[in-house]
Parts: C-alpha cells; structure tokens; sequence
C-alpha cells in the first residue's frame, strides 16, 4: 500500500518502543476510539507487524496494511 | 555558586542516586560547591516486591515500609513535600504545601508509576490487585477465603512495575492450593495481552510449558476492556467473555501528570535517552526508574543500576568533567515459581535473558535479597 491508499483518524507514535510496547500502545488507543476509526501505528520494532496480524485476525478488527518510512513502518487498522 | 541536584521521588531510584552522589561529591558537598536536595512526599520509603507475599499471609505492609531519613545520607537534604510543578524554562520545582519554589541546576525525576484500576471500567469493583497496600491485604482476606472456585490473574496494563510478577503470583498461587489441599477445587487462569505468556520471549517460552504442567490455563492476545463486577465477567477488545469467581488483575500504570504538563512525555513516561538517562524535552533534566520510558522493564533492579550511571554521570558534571558513565539497561528479575523454589533472569538492551532452572537455592537468595535491599537503599550494596 502507499501513503494516499489511506488516511488515518488517529495516530499512535511507538517508534522506538520494544516489544510489546507498540502493540500494547495500538490496543489501549483501541479501546477509547469509535467504530470505523483508522489507528495509524507508528513502530520501529521488527516484530511488530507478525504481532499485529495475529491481533487483529484474533480480535476482527480489520488490517489495511503497512507504508515503509525512513526508520519506522506505518500500520494501519479499522476498529470494527 | 553551589551547584544544585534536586531529586524528585525516594524510591528506589531516588535513593539509590542520591546516596550514592552523597558519595562520590562528599568532598564537594563539604566544601559548599554542591547540594543535592531530594524530595519525597512521604516520609516512608516503601520496598514494593513485599506486596506479591502479603496476599499469601507470608508477610504484611508494614514490612515493606522503613521511616525515609535514617536511610539517607546525612549530606543530602531531604525534603518532605510534594512537587505539583515542574518549570523546566525557569529551573524550578513547585512545593505543595511550603507553597515555594526550589531553583535546580540538575533536576532527577523518579517519581515511579501510578497504579489507576479507575481506567478499566468495573475493574476497581470487580477485581483485586496486589500492586498496593491495600489491594495486597483487601486480596488476602479473599484468599483466605477463597477454597473453591475459578481465579484469574489477569494482565490488564502493561507496562507495569516488575514484568514478571503477574507469573509469580500465578505460580505461586497454584503451589499455595497446592499446599493447602484445594488445588483440586480451584481453576487457575492467567491471561495476557499479547499472544504469548509474557512480553519478554525467553520468559514466555521457559512459562508457557511450566504452566501447562501446573495445569494454569494461559489465554493469550486477552485485553479486557471492562469488567462486569454483578455477573463477575471480564469482557475484552478482543470479543471474548471469561467469567471468573475470584479476579487478581495487573493494573494499568500511569506515568506522572509533572511530566505530562512539562511537555516531558505525552503519556506520563519522561521520554530519555536510554543510555545518558537525559530527558529529550528540556536541558539538565534527566529521569530514573518506573517514571523514566526505557526500553526494559519497570523494575527495582534497573532503577538501582541506571541510579549507579547517573550518579556517576552527574559527579562527573558537577566537578566539571565529561561525564562518560552510561546505562546498559542491565535488568535482574527473581521469579518465584512455587512457594519455595525460584529462578532468575538477568538482561540488558542488547542481552535476552535466559531463565536458569527453577531451585531452592534461588528462592532463598530472593528471600535474602528481599533482607538486603535496606542496604542498597542506604547505597551501600
Ligand atoms: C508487587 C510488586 C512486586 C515487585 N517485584 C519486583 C522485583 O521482584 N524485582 C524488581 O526489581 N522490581 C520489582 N518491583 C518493581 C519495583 O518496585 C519498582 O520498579 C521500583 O519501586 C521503581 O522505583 P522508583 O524509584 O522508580 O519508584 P517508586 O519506588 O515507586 O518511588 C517513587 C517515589 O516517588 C514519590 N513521589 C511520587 N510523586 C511525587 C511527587 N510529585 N512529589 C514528591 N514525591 C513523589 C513516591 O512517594 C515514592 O516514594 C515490584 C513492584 C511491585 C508493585
């Protein structure tokens, strides 16, 4: 995916945190935000996007994808 | 001009850094050149990792609890009062109830984390926690009478303070039934929040078959958004129900409002370099132990060794030198696994741990170190 496939409503920026730091940092803003809402996820951490498939297939909420950045990776989910 | 070290918070942390610069400045603290001043906003220190044993009758707060001055070295002046304000452009630190403001040339902030169960709808009411005085001893009288029945620990907040206390209490929580005749009437599950037992990998591979032979059911990827304390059921992000009879829940932790409102970390964490422990928002600030956003866990242990670097760090600044001293992120971890045996685990930012095999040996020198600890809050050990 590329950068105008899709715009985020919030961003959580967890560059820098270990693991589980980024996951736990998108499901904390999870639980506050609306139906619909797109969280972008903003990590540096190798592991994140496995943990955040996995995630997002247990709880349905609805991966749109990653955008490579310069020293982090964007992810992107649909609170269902 | 006496250069001025003013320490927020006597955890831990604070402490450790502020006996060990009494040590390393003596001379210049003697000849008036500097002043280290720290704060506290009580007049107790507290030894947290006694609350895991108070729920089991093992011990109680008040061994956790030592008056604050006989520890602190006679050269640094101790303050009993609240901050309620961090002014990082004017080098300031507000007092709540002398209403005053302390100048700094060198600010410390080791405020430690905040425990606020009020963030999880229903779980203020619904569950029980050993992360304070008295949720340890209000779980005490549960357990006590607590003989059958299903009991969860749940790990609602992470980060939290000691990453691998949530285990222990589960561990140790199966040995006590175990030891009291009622394991066979009580089913034990510990949840967490992301898809293994435990955030660090080499944890959670050495627990997840370890509680599978103590027959503790681990759910996993388990985030409860809120508790429903008539019905006792925790309801999570995920869609999932667990109905529980007794529930011991991992809390969320809060940073600091200070650190929030000084534009030092949005989240309450101060945002530092990891190895100079200098905070990213303001010069000659710096933050220790829980309240500090390092890459290791919230622990006594790391905030004793990042305590060591600081304090060599800011003697070096204050006599004028390069500092050079730098925080690895060494972290070490006991982790009772029963009621009398333990195994440990020791890690820094470049080092996984790996959990030894559990012993006696190890559960008594957790029980000794506990014994000791008085001596590395006076910067002794
Ligand atoms: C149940 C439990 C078990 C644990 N087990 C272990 C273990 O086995 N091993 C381990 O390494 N760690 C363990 N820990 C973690 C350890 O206790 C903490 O990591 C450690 O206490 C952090 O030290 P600190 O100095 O940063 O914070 P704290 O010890 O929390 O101290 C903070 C101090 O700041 C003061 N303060 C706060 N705000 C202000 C203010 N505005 N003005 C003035 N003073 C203020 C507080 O009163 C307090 O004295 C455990 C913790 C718990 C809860």
């Amino acid at each position: 995916m590329s950068e105008t496939d899709v715009r985020a409503d919030v961003t959580v920026d967890a560059v820098g945190s270990s693991c589980p730091g980024p996951l736990m940092d998108l499901i904390g803003k999870m639980k506050s935000v609306d139906s619909g809402t797109v969280v972008e996820l903003l990590s540096s951490n190798e592991g994140t996007e496995d943990d955040l498939v996995e995630w997002t297939e247990q709880s349905g909420y609805e991966y749109l994808g990653a955008v490579d950045r310069d020293d982090h990776q964007a992810f992107y989910v649909r609170k269902s | 001009m006496t250069e001025r070290i003013v320490i927020v918070g006597a955890g831990t942390a604070g402490i450790v850094l502020a006996n060990n610069l009494a040590d390393e400045l003596a001379d210049e603290i003697d000849a008036g050149d500097v002043a280290v001043e720290l704060v506290n906003d009580t007049e107790e220190h507290v030894y947290k990792p006694t609350w895991l044993y108070v729920p089991f009758g093992e011990k109680t707060p008040a061994d956790a609890t030592r008056p604050l001055a006989p520890l602190v070295d006679d050269r640094v002046t101790l303050v009993i009062d609240r901050v309620d304000d961090v002014d990082t452009e004017s080098k300031a630190v507000s007092l709540v109830s002398r209403a005053e403001t302390r100048p700094y040339d060198h600010l410390v902030l080791a405020m430690g984390a905040q425990v606020t169960p009020e963030e999880t709808p229903g779980l203020a009411e619904g569950g029980h926690h050993f992360y304070g005085p008295a949720g340890a001893t209000a779980l005490r009288e549960e357990l006590s009478d607590f003989t059958e029945g299903h009991l969860v620990v749940s790990v609602v907040g992470v980060p939290h303070m000691c990453p691998v206390a949530p285990l222990e209490f589960a561990l140790i929580a199966d040995a006590w039934f175990r030891d009291h005749g009622l394991r066979d009437d009580v089913e034990l599950t510990y949840t967490y929040p992301i898809g293994r037992a435990h955030g660090i990998e080499a944890v959670a591979e050495w627990a997840g078959p370890l509680m599978d032979e103590r027959d503790i059911t681990v759910e996993t990827f388990f985030n409860a958004e809120r508790v429903d304390p008539d019905d006792e059921v925790i309801h999570t992000v995920e869609g999932r129900d667990l109905d529980y009879d007794l529930l011991v829940a991992i809390p969320p932790h809060d940073g600091s409002d200070l650190v929030r409102d000084a534009g030092l970390g949005d989240d309450g964490w101060v945002d530092v370099d990891p190895n100079t422990l200098e905070a990213r928002g303001a010069d000659d600030v710096y933050a220790l132990g829980d309240v500090a956003d390092l890459p290791t866990s919230k622990a006594g242990s790391a905030a004793h060794y990042a305590a060591g670097a600081l304090a060599d760090r800011l003697a070096s600044v204050a006599r004028g030198e390069r500092p050079t001293a730098e925080y690895d992120g060494k972290t070490v971890c006991f982790i009772e696994s029963g009621t009398d045996e333990a195994t440990y685990i020791a890690f820094d930012y470049d080092e996984s741990p790996v959990p030894k095999e559990p012993s006696k040996l190890i559960h008594w020198s957790k029980l000794g170190y506990n014994q000791s600890y008085w001596l590395t809050a006076r910067g002794v050990l």
